[in-house]
């Protein structure tokens, strides 16, 4: 059973990894991305993460690809202009392709797991502890400066990003929320006795 | 005999636990699809009795027939497909929304133990399915290939990726209490002598109304219904919808508001609890007491729909992102601050 669905997983998500690639609307790249994340997910379920499953679908899928839908159909994307330089650039294409690769091959040959890793495996997390805890425990504790350090980067990012989008134009009008709150009965109406026939 | 009976058909779904979890859902989903033909019509009579006018009141006695009459209706009209539409994402829009949102029921225990699949990571769960919701109505509104239902999009999905934000937040104070991610570990960490007061609705007052205020946003409903504002955007992402698919949308529109009562009455009115722990209550099964909770927040969901002004859109980003998220913000720190340095305290259980 559990091979069945690892099978369906894992062909889906490269299939639609593939058509990620290939697809002619951008749209449809996306939407297959989103496509290969969530068989991603069913992987990590299918090993016992489900904690990290959970977390790569409200993360990647939920948010980010959100934002990745969200470009790509604003954007207005001319085909035709985009395929004409296919050729000429295809050499170059291939050669940081080739690069890319070379170095992949370099780093899965001259993998080695860390020394405590090793003991890891041969002592499992205890068996009624859950996922979720149990990742909590090593993150917090062992690798804790690691977690505040990609937490740091992550707020430089965010700020980065704020700081580049960020222009305070002048003249521009705004609502001063505290002001409106700050209206009551008393200063904003004015009730006038009309007599009949002569108006205010 | 039917002793025998009985242990026959549990040992045959012993036998065969997927066949078991598929009898189960199929059981959840028809319960869940009458409850919400119900709840459509509890909508709609709510709102009339608000303005004194009477509602749907023709089809079946006091109008009970009414849900059922509008669905042989849709699902027998044609299906309009605009000719400039993308049609397979226009078509599976409408699929991916209804099974996401029936999909979430999978994990919600509506009694003790009464769950399809009472997993770890349960919350997580059904955040990670309502996080997916927002890509049935960009889908929809970008396949449309029409310029309303697109800004429409837009806007919803902007809206909704804000206030979840907020409601992760007001989980992650929840789960900081009970000290589980597990739906069913935090109804039982509500399990105390107080009874109702010692619901987390008590403990986490602020909390209640945040998820509360962000279930309303996050499910587009009236006051934050800026996806179909009628005078803005005619009918917002689902303009060029007809008959069937609208059906889904509709589906899943109501099935993600009765999803929100329902996690409202898991984490923070006790689930299937009884309001007293004392004997008359504790009689009556926690289903009912499950239903009977998630009703009562569906009533308020109705009600606010009937007598709130829809906000203005920079309002509502002003709410999530201003308002709520340094709120629930700065409770994580503040639960979790308490529940570090007085663990026997109001907080801890």
């Amino acid at each position: 059973m559990q091979a069945v669905f690892f099978y369906l997983f894992a062909t889906t998500m490269i299939a639609s990894a593939g058509v990620v690639i290939f697809a002619r609307n951008p749209v449809h790249s996306v939407l297959f991305l989103i496509l290969a994340f969530c068989n991603g997910a069913g992987l990590f379920l299918l090993a016992g993460a489900e904690f990290l499953a959970m977390i790569l679908i409200v993360v990647y899928v939920g948010a980010v690809a959100v934002l990745f839908l969200f470009v790509v159909m604003m954007l207005d994307v001319d085909f035709a202009e985009l395929k004409q330089g296919f050729i000429k650039y295809l050499p170059v294409g291939v050669a940081v392709g080739v690069v890319v690769l070379a170095e992949l091959g370099m780093v899965a040959i001259g993998w080695s797991s860390a020394p405590s890793a090793a003991d890891a495996v041969a002592n499992p997390m205890i068996p009624q502890m859950s996922n979720t805890a149990a990742l909590g425990q090593i993150l917090y504790t062992k690798y804790v400066i690691f977690f505040q350090a990609s937490a740091l980067v992550l707020l430089t990012a965010m700020i980065g990003a704020i700081v580049l989008t960020l222009h305070h134009k002048p003249n521009i009008k705004r609502q001063k929320i505290e002001e409106q709150n700050a209206r009551t009965r008393e200063n904003v109406i004015e009730i006038k006795k009309v007599p009949f026939r002569t108006g205010v | 005999m039917s002793d025998g009976w009985a242990s026959a058909i549990s040992e045959f779904f012993i036998a065969y636990p997927l066949l078991l979890a598929f009898v189960k859902s199929v059981l959840l989903a028809v319960a869940l699809l009458i409850y919400v033909a119900y709840v459509i019509l509890a909508d709609r009579k709510i709102w009339a009795a608000v303005q004194l006018r009477r509602g749907p009141n023709v089809v079946g006695p006091w109008g009970l027939l009414q849900s059922f009459a509008d669905f042989i209706k849709f699902a027998l009209k044609e299906p309009v497909i605009p000719d400039v539409a993308n049609k397979g994402v226009f078509l599976f829009a409408p699929f991916i929304m209804a099974t996401l949102s029936i999909a979430a029921w999978a994990v919600i225990p509506v009694a003790d133990g009464w769950a399809v699949g009472d997993i770890n990571v349960g919350i997580l769960y059904i955040f990670a399915l309502s996080s997916l919701g927002v890509y049935g109505v960009i889908m929809g509104g970008w396949a449309s290939n029409s310029k309303y239902p697109f800004l429409s999009a837009l806007r919803s999905a902007a809206q909704m990726v804000s206030y979840e934000v907020s409601i992760g937040f007001v989980i992650i104070t929840v789960l900081l209490c009970a000290g589980s991610l597990n739906l069913t570990d935090i109804v039982n960490a509500q399990d105390t002598s107080y009874g109702m007061a010692g619901w987390y609705w008590l403990r986490l007052f602020p909390m209640f109304v945040i998820f509360f205020v962000s279930a309303l946003a996050e499910t587009n409903r009236p006051p934050f219904d800026l996806v179909e504002a009628e005078s803005e955007l005619v009918a917002g992402f689902m303009i060029e919808y007809s008959a069937t698919p609208y059906v889904l949308f509709m589906l899943a529109e109501y099935v993600a508001i009765v999803t929100m009562c329902a996690l409202l009455t898991i984490l923070f009115f006790g689930g299937w609890l009884p309001p007293i722990s004392i004997a008359p209550f504790t009689y009556v099964p926690g289903v009912i007491w499950f239903t009977l909770k998630v009703s009562f927040f569906f009533f308020f969901f109705a009600m606010v729909k009937a007598f709130v002004p829809r906000y203005r859109y920079d309002q509502l980003m002003r709410l999530g992102w201003k308002v709520f998220l340094p709120i629930s913000l700065a409770m994580v720190v503040i639960v979790a601050a308490v529940l570090q340095f007085w663990p026997a305290g109001p907080a801890g259980s």
